[in-house]
């Protein structure tokens, strides 16, 4: 097990480079001067300043220079300053000479994206399971058929649509959710209940969207799962012996069904940390979607390379935990892992 | 044997479905110019955001520009983005995944780190990135959405290939000493070809989808050109006061999305031995 571990960090380091690689290159394959933008947003900013900004990011030095600067940069986590917000630190909290602490722009939205999107999964699993169950025991029966197409429906129907039709109904026919934000204005004067109250309002459309249109895979995925275990020999064995249905479903079954979900969960994250663009966007919430928006259309260089590579880096933690999870809950890739 | 698939999937009704609804939509944004009642450009600031009437079926939007006849216009680029998109992915699919699977050894480690290299770079922020940097329109919209979207074809196609590459007809017409392009292109890519078609169709439920989701952020289909996409997006200024400038578009993409799913998904099912029947 611990020889499989370390051969699966050690595989990390060549994907990280890739990643970088192809990130790094798509910037610079574009056309267009980073600095430009930079100078539109201050007015004064001279030829002489922007020539320094070149420096400062290297820019002047050939690209192989600046990779080679960059992924240095990158080993030792530091990201840069962003061009556009105020020069804040674009991963995680600088303090300058007199102690004042920057906070990093990817510290304060990762926690947000993270929250509501870990919610979202945990809706989608609580919903998706029983589906999923339902629609196997039921298998062609009418439960699966609706399943099914609710399915397809779920696969096709655009999230941001679905965001705008549910806020145009709840948000503003009705006024029971707000539409913006993580909290009101008047936020600050509330007491702790009248703060949570606040809070999970203004996350019950934006978790619970995402987790509405993630709910047809999970379905299906769990369905075909259980499907594929109530045809093997032992569980013909258990309903043989004369356990009850119920019995052999929940316990037997659906233990061995469930052992694939974690490969899939493990496949989410990039979604968990990068799918959330359109989502944050719509409904204002200052995350990670938002953040890498707000940023390209800016043009903030450091922010969207930062971005991309810690996302990157981030997918590539979470499918190894995935791997190791699953080397762990499953006997058989178990044993075939300490052979190898 | 292709024809068999396809007639097998068709008497799915939920396939046959999907594509009698590909069909027209195909059929509507072909002959939009002569179906749309008005000019998709026209503005006219006497019709301002009109609800849906006998005169504006889908209302007008905040230009007083007919919704109808903008959806048509729009339809077809959508179509256009998610058929040229999918044709880029599929073709550099098939050439990495056919290298990989045919020649094994060292390229096909190569390729295959690459596919996984991609796979974890978060998909919507690569290709927004892209997008952004490169000055957003119709074709960069189509060539980023397919250069980020192969992955799934390269494996697939390697799988085929490797599976292909066992059996005895091809070992047979190596033994007679067929060169390498002959048995790619006569024996192996052929017989590739029905789950490489599959994965196409399903992939252009996916570019439609992108494009719609990219054309909304502003990043896509830029504005006066219509696109469903964004036309959601005006509808999202105007959710408060025109509810059909949100309604209309947004079916209009689940719909075309769905029949390529329904299609895809039953081609795959008529495809799979497990589902019976004759093979």
């Amino acid at each position: 097990m611990l020889k499989y571990l370390i051969k699966r960090v050690l595989w990390m380091i060549p994907m990280l480079i890739g990643i970088s690689l192809i990130s790094f290159f798509i910037m610079h394959l574009a056309p267009g001067d980073i600095t430009s933008n930079e100078a539109a947003f201050n007015p004064k900013a001279s030829e002489e300043s922007r020539q320094k900004l070149r420096e400062m990011y290297n820019l002047d030095k050939p690209v192989i220079v600046q990779y080679g600067l960059w992924l240095k940069r990158m080993v030792t986590l530091d990201f840069g300053k962003s061009f556009a917000s105020h020069q804040k630190p674009v991963f995680w909290q600088t303090a300058d000479n007199d102690g004042n602490v920057t906070k990093g722009l990817i510290q304060e939205a990762l926690p947000i994206t993270l929250m509501i999107n870990l919610l979202g999964l945990a809706i989608t699993l609580i919903l998706a399971i029983p589906l999923g169950i339902i629609a196997a025991r039921k298998y062609l029966g009418w439960q699966d058929r609706s399943i099914t197409l609710f399915n397809f429906i779920g696969f096709s129907i655009p999230g941001f649509w679905l965001s705008l039709l549910l806020m145009y109904w709840l948000g503003v026919v009705n006024n029971w959710f707000p539409i913006s934000g993580l909290h009101s204005l008047n936020y600050e004067s509330l007491d702790s209940w009248g703060k949570l109250k606040d809070s999970l309002s203004h996350l019950f459309l934006p978790v619970v969207i995402p987790s509405i249109t993630g709910l047809a895979g999970i379905t299906l995925f769990v369905k075909n799962g259980m499907l594929d275990v109530l045809q093997q020999d032992y569980i013909t064995t258990a309903r043989a012996k004369g356990l009850n249905k119920h019995k052999v479903v929940y316990t037997h079954a659906l233990r061995n069904a469930l052992l694939p979900l974690i490969t899939i969960i493990g496949l989410s994250i990039p979604g968990l940390i990068g799918g959330s663009v359109i989502a944050e966007t719509i409904f204002a919430i200052p995350g990670m979607g938002k953040l890498f928006y707000d940023a390209v259309l800016m043009r903030d260089f450091p922010v969207v390379m930062g971005i991309l590579t810690i996302g990157s880096a981030l997918t590539l933690v979470g499918n190894l935990l995935a791997d190791v999870a699953y080397a762990w809950a499953d006997p058989r890739v178990r044993r075939g892992v300490a052979r190898d | 044997m292709n024809r068999s698939v396809f007639i097998k999937a068709l008497s799915n009704p939920l396939a046959l479905a999907g594509f009698v609804i590909i069909v027209l939509v195909f059929l509507l944004s072909i002959f939009s110019p002569f179906i749309a009642p008005y000019d998709p450009n026209d503005i006219n600031v006497k019709s301002i955001l009109l609800e849906p009437s006998m005169q504006h079926w889908m209302g007008t939007d905040g230009l007083g520009r007919d919704v109808l006849s903008r959806m048509l216009h729009g339809g077809r680029i959508s179509l256009l983005v998610g058929l040229v998109a999918v044709g880029i992915s599929t073709a550099i699919g098939i050439v990495l995944g056919a290298i990989a699977g045919f020649y094994r050894g060292w390229i096909d480690t190569f390729i295959m780190r690459l596919v996984d290299v991609m796979l974890s770079i978060p998909s919507f922020f690569l290709i927004l990135a892209v997008i952004a940097f490169l000055t957003p329109s119709i074709i960069n919209i189509m060539i980023v959405i397919g250069l980020t979207s192969w992955m799934g074809v390269t494996r697939l196609v390697r799988a085929e290939f490797l599976s292909l590459n066992e059996r005895e007809f091809v070992t047979a017409s190596r033994t007679l000493g067929a060169r390498d392009a002959r048995l790619i292109f006569t024996h192996l890519l052929p017989n590739s070809l029905t789950p490489i078609i599959v994965s196409a169709v399903l992939g252009v439920a996916g570019a439609v989808l992108m494009e719609s989701g990219l054309s909304f952020l502003g990043l896509g289909v830029q504005a006066p050109q219509a696109s469903w996409g964004n036309i959601l997006t005006d509808g999202k200024e105007y959710i408060q006061f025109a509810w059909w400038l949100s309604l209309f578009p947004g079916l209009a993409i689940l719909i075309t999305v769905l029949g390529y799913n329904l299609l895809g998904e039953g081609l795959r099912d008529a495809l799979d031995p497990r589902s019976g029947n004759d093979n």
